[in-house]
């Protein structure tokens, strides 16, 4: 075993017993990122400078008896979190040069518990796709098979986690950004309910989906990353002034007399054989661990994509409409006036998924079509919350797959942006509805890649989810296979 | 066809984006193949349902009316494209 290889658990049980220090940790890692990366192109910017200060600093607060559970823990973020004095591009062109002023709440909670950030992370642009290929920066690779994607958009979030080039990472899921990656890498990712970890800090993809959650090697790694983020922040007014309870004690509680619903939908033809088979051994776990087992219905699910792709592109272009390349960001050199310095600057500034989400998301919005597309999707939206509401009245937690098939190759989807979007069918309507969602581990397809369950859970249920993943982590252990990297 | 070229230049102006014609091309078929797949939310009825703008029921969020710190010039025209002293700068405005 190595220090890369290691859970935040382990290397916190390490650093608290002085086996390892910190500054030891974190050139480990810094090391291995430089002997794999090159392959995977999980990062788009490494800060070992700064990483060794915060180790040295982390190695001086445990030698005084201050550790908490991050102290010395190298983590990645995705570059869609702003670090002061880290350049942060969202995976854009037009943010290719920009140096915040300022730390995102997320990471300085992360800091004030003494961890290390070792670089930034690769994703879609402005978090828009399913795939990790609308980077700017080039694609992610999956480190399982470097022919296929990582997912997306928390692409590198997840790779980095698979390839241990960072013990811990954040994503943010805004219809499924980092389950899927989670799931097509093989690692555990949470997207905590609406308004639970603040978005202060978090380049706006769409605000009323947004939601900031950790990739982790383990279930008790997630607990202990999701309780260090989450929170109450007069800077963010929508995150949600209830407490945080401790997620790591109430892990091992078991699954015994607990209601676990399966929505019909979701378990249709066309789901890949292998996912199948998985979803099939991971209902008879929970059948055995003594978990009662039940049918339920999500009527609108099919409504779903078509829902969430009015409004994530509407609220998009109008969050995006602050790139303008006036205060930051890049502006085109050659522009006659100010309307044509907005539209070149854009223009040169994004990728095609931008502009088209853009596009689609200003056709929405616009006159004569308001009413039709964006008020008819929100009224939807309505709908499909509605599902969930009168589901957890029968049931406690819900058992789904992830995405209908493992981790696609590069490239095969790329021509056809609905059959990307459609990719996201399970996991969209938990960020429409509002909650929580996790993604576990749960075996493996004939090809050898990662298949992910997911288990999602009531508003603020996000201690049954983790229990639930943490039981059938114990059983099957899928989560301790590594990726041939 | 759910949309035409012509409205998607409109469109393109409306989102300030320089489109080369290439693009048009490709975006007013990727559209129009999307906004056919939206259509069947129309098969839904959805008379007398409220809107759901936001996850989480909530009130307007005030904080008390207090000064409280802010980043100060430097930092704020750190990451200008281009300043003329405390200022950002760019084209003329009215010709």
């Amino acid at each position: 075993m190595e220090i890369f290889d290691l859970t935040i658990h382990e290397l916190h049980e390490k650093l608290k017993a002085k086996e390892v220090s910190s500054v030891e940790a974190t050139r480990a890692m810094l090391d291995r990122i430089e002997a794999v990366d090159s392959q995977v192109n999980a990062y788009i910017t490494v800060t070992p400078e700064q990483a060794l200060v915060q180790a040295e600093d982390a190695d001086r607060r445990i030698a005084a008896g201050e550790i908490a559970p991050l102290t010395g823990i190298p983590v990645g973020l995705k570059d869609i979190f702003v670090t002061k004095g880290i350049r942060t591009t969202c995976g854009s062109r037009i943010l290719e040069n920009f140096v915040p002023p300022y730390d995102g709440t997320a990471v300085a909670k992360l800091k004030e518990q003494g961890a290390v950030i070792v670089g930034k992370l690769n994703q879609d642009e402005f978090a828009m796709g399913s795939s990790n290929e609308s980077s700017y920066f080039g694609p992610c690779k999956n480190p399982w098979d470097l022919s296929c994607t990582p997912g997306g958009s928390s692409g590198g979030s997840a790779a980095a986690i698979a390839a241990r080039t960072a013990t811990a990472t954040l994503g943010t899921d805004t219809g499924g950004s980092i389950r899927q990656p989670a799931s097509h890498c093989g690692c555990v990712g949470l997207k905590p309910t609406y308004g639970r970890v603040s978005r202060y800090g978090v380049i706006a993809y769409a605000s009323s989906l947004d939601q900031v959650g950790p990739l982790t090697r383990d279930v008790t790694d997630s607990a202990l990353l999701l309780g260090a983020v989450a929170g109450y922040d007069p800077m963010d007014s929508t995150s949600v002034n209830t407490p945080v309870p401790d997620y790591v004690a109430s892990l091992a509680k078991g699954v015994k007399g607990i209601k676990i619903g399966l929505p019909k939908q979701y378990f249709i033809e066309g789901l890949d054989p292998d996912v199948k088979r998985a979803m099939d051994e991971a209902i008879a776990m929970y059948k055995s661990l003594g978990a009662d087992i039940r049918e339920v219905s999500l009527p609108n699910t099919e409504y779903a994509v078509a829902t969430y792709y009015i409004i994530a592109t509407a609220e998009a272009s109008a969050n995006l409409a602050r790139y303008d390349g006036v205060r930051f960001g890049h502006r085109a050199e050659d522009a006659r006036g100010l309307a044509q310095m907005y539209s070149k600057s854009r223009a040169e500034g994004f990728g095609p998924e931008v502009k088209r989400r853009i596009m689609l998301g200003t056709y929405a919005l616009s006159s004569g079509y308001y009413d039709a597309y964006y008020v008819k999707a929100q009224k939807v939206r309505t709908l499909i919350q509605q599902d969930f509401l009168n589901a957890f009245k029968e049931v406690d937690v819900l058992l789904t797959p992830i995405a209908p098939t493992p981790a696609f190759k590069i490239a095969e989807k790329l021509e056809d942006p609905l059959q990307m979007y459609l990719s996201d069918i399970f996991t969209i309507p938990v960020n429409l509805a509002g909650t929580c969602g996790i993604s576990v581990p749960a075996g493996f397809s004939a090809a050898g890649l990662p298949i992910g369950l997911q288990l999602v859970g009531k508003p603020f249920g996000e201690q049954e989810i983790l229990t639930a993943a943490y039981s059938f982590e114990r059983e099957t252990q899928w989560h301790l296979k590594k990726a041939p990297l | 066809m759910k949309i035409t070229r012509e409205q998607v230049e409109h469109v393109a102006r409306l989102a300030r984006l320089e489109l080369s014609e290439a693009e048009l091309d490709t975006f007013t078929g990727q559209m129009d193949s999307i906004l056919s797949y939206v259509e069947k939310l129309n098969a839904l009825d959805t008379e007398g349902i409220v809107p759901t703008s936001h996850a989480v029921p909530m009130e307007n969020a005030f904080r008390a009316d207090e000064a409280t710190g802010s980043i100060g010039v430097e930092a704020a025209l750190a990451n200008a494209p281009l300043r003329a002293q405390s200022f950002f700068r760019v084209p003329k405005v009215i010709e």
